[in-house]
């Protein structure tokens, strides 16, 4: 109970701290959009072929456009106040609901992908720092190395030739098979299929650093004191590895992979777009090149938020992990 | 009476260095032995060959008799069962031997669990009640306690707790007093005296701390670059050292009966260090010893039996020694 207390404490200080945080967050980039030449009636205008002056001013009015900067800012604000993200002129309806679209996909796929690496770096890393210095570890080493030096792209590029064009195997892009009626267990099977590629391509680099970390964290956690005292109690391999040295090495894992979290957003970007995945990443790119601020900056918040809540995720899990860490100082 | 532990010219050797080379000794039922030497006399790895936890390179040899069988011809899995029940032991830093992530009563629970068949329930009884053994106040509450939040004397008396968890016969602690402050030193050694007495263990106590060893051991024994130069009962190996490294290391402690203290003036120190002995042919002691002969080069000198319960490698008789003789010759 004193430690649901203590955690209770922590939600609430983070809670508290994220609110100056989040506001932050959107007047900067409110800010930086503005830098960026032209703006949405620029891309409608040159979409259309055509457009007057008189075109163009009223589209300005229309969304706003023509305002004051700190006029916009505060409406933005305002609008935010209200909770609502605003309105896409490009879409044609409100951000919120455009954002709820395309967030399921981005999150499986993030999920997925992170839950991968995470995974199989663990074990890969484990099984170098096992053997570490002799040939499994030379090899996996070379592998890992490998994997993150190459871009995401280029993996997905190649995973699709291997196993879409010429193996047959997987799907090349999309999320599910189009105008199937599939449902149930049947649908799901159909979604895993397509989930397959993007999300390796997405996790390989990931894995890779977390294997080497894993690794690492492995070598330096055995040479400590309290692995001797383990071995001495006459603890098996086993146990040995799983309860007295992993335990320890997860901790710098959870705090990079926490962080590494927003860093998959922009992964994600290519990715996306590579395997032509529904989620956000491709909104945002799209939106970029449309000049849809609204739309960036509903993302932007959206993705600060996910920051904020999964930073206090990991510190609850690292909390939960490491006694010594969130004591009361 | 049937030593319990029958250590017989024990050696441990990385590639072509020997830092232990060729060690025999004994230990009884119930006896506190203790092992001194300065850092790099090979103190510390005999300790973790006896409970066979050297890195897995260390190439050893000899024979380490327990109960009557040979330790260093068994496999992993049967050190494994040796390990914990038999043989515990305590090592040098209580701060970091502890497992952060796991509370204490986990740790004494493991250990318990593994060797002896008991529920959680009564695995968890018997953790608080050796909590209480080694003197921890609050034993039920502390048993839920990280280590973080205990002191280093109580997280020693937590790694006793452990050590002695399954009665072992034998308890090696490796400079386990050496990180605390005097007075908590003087507690745990207390502790240690008591438990080896009521659990009828015997203690191998290493250190280089030579107040500790006279006071608490039953016996003790003298290393110098991985041999053993000296063993006897600790009142005549003090007062009487008879190997120049024993006298030695007693002129370079600081003693309050002999009225020697480091206010009056600078210790005695030996010159030189105990690196020289690599690849030194006769006597590993030489390059530092004030009474060194050319003869000394020749050989390694033997151990020999110098009065009854005592042993030394030194040819030479020091001459408090040879009066002492004298002494006794004339008056029988």
């Amino acid at each position: 109970m004193i430690v649901s207390r203590r955690l209770f404490q922590r939600l609430r200080r983070t809670a508290i701290q994220a609110v100056p945080t989040v506001v932050g967050i959107v007047i900067l980039n409110f800010f930086l959009l503005q830098f960026a030449p032209g703006d949405a009636a620029d891309v409608m205008a040159a979409e259309a072929g055509s457009a007057t002056v008189e075109t163009m001013a009223d589209l300005r009015s229309r969304f706003g456009l023509d305002l004051p900067v700190i006029h916009q800012l505060l409406n933005y604000l305002s609008n935010l106040a209200h909770f609502s993200l605003g309105y896409s002129p490009r879409y044609g309806m409100p951000v919120a609901e455009l954002i709820g679209q395309r967030l399921p996909g981005t999150l499986i796929l993030m999920g997925a992908a992170l839950l991968f690496a995470l995974t199989i770096g663990v074990i890969l890393g484990s099984l170098m720092a096992q053997f570490s210095g002799r040939l499994p570890d030379r090899v996996l080493s070379v592998g890992s190395l490998l994997f993150y030096s190459v871009p995401g792209f280029w993996i997905g590029l190649m995973l699709i030739l291997l196993f879409s064009v010429k193996l047959g195997w997987l799907p090349s892009g999309g999320d599910s098979t189009i105008g199937s009626s599939l449902t149930g267990f049947a649908a799901l099977a159909d979604r895993a299929r397509y989930i397959v590629l993007p999300a390796l391509s997405l996790s390989l680099y990931y894995l890779a650093i977390y294997a080497r970390l894993t690794r690492a964290a492995m070598l330096e956690v055995k040479s400590q004191d309290y692995v001797r005292t383990a071995r001495a109690k006459g603890v098996s391999p086993l146990r040995l590895v799983l309860r007295h040295i992993l335990r320890n090495a997860l901790i710098p894992i959870t705090t990079l992979a926490g962080m590494h979290i927003g860093g998959m957003l922009g992964g994600a970007v290519v990715v996306e777009t590579v395997f032509s995945w529904p989620g956000l990443g491709r909104l945002a790119f799209e939106a970029v090149m449309a000049r849809d601020f609204s739309v960036l900056l509903g993302i932007l918040l959206l993705s600060s938020f996910v920051v904020i809540i999964v930073n206090a995720t990991v510190d609850l899990l690292q909390a939960w992990l490491d006694p010594r860490i969130g004591e009361s100082r | 009476m049937t030593a319990l532990l029958e250590v017989r010219d024990f050696s441990v050797a990385f590639g072509a260095s020997q830092p232990v080379k060729g060690v025999s000794f004994t230990a009884n039922p119930g006896e506190m032995l203790a092992i001194v030497g300065e850092s790099g006399s090979g103190k510390s790895l005999t300790a973790l060959g006896l409970i066979g936890l050297l890195p897995r390179h260390a190439k050893t040899g000899g024979e380490i008799r327990f109960e009557g069988r040979n330790l260093l011809a068994q496999s992993e899995r049967d050190w494994r069962r040796i390990r914990g029940r038999d043989i515990g032991m305590i090592f040098q830093e209580p701060m970091t031997s502890l497992n952060p992530v796991l509370t204490v009563g986990e740790q004494i629970i493991e250990v318990l669990r593994i060797h002896e068949r008991l529920d959680r329930k009564q695995a968890r009884q018997r953790a608080v009640d050796l909590l209480e053994l080694v003197n921890i106040p609050e034993a039920r509450k502390r048993v839920d306690d990280y280590p973080h939040q205990l002191s280093g004397g109580m997280r020693q008396r937590v790694m006793i707790a452990i050590g002695v968890a399954c009665n072992p016969k034998l308890l090696i602690a490796d400079e386990a007093t050496t990180a605390l402050d005097v007075t908590i030193q003087a507690q745990i050694l207390q502790l240690l005296d008591n438990l080896r007495r009521d659990l009828n263990m015997a203690v191998i106590l290493i250190t280089h701390d030579l107040g500790i060893v006279a006071q608490w051991a039953d016996r003790v024994m003298v290393m110098y670059a991985g041999r053993k130069v000296e063993e006897g009962l600790p009142e005549p190996v003090f007062t009487d050292p008879y190997h120049p490294y024993t006298r030695g290391l007693l002129g370079a402690s600081p003693r309050a009966e002999s009225g020697h203290h480091y206010r009056d003036g600078p210790l005695i120190e030996i010159p030189g260090s105990i690196v020289s002995a690599t690849g030194e042919k006769g006597c590993a002691f030489r390059p530092r010893c004030p009474s060194a002969q050319a003869s000394c080069g020749f050989a390694v000198p033997a151990l020999r039996q110098i009065a009854e319960d005592r042993l030394a490698a030194c040819p030479f008789t020091p001459t408090r020694f040879v009066s002492q003789i004298h002494d006794a010759s004339l008056r029988s």
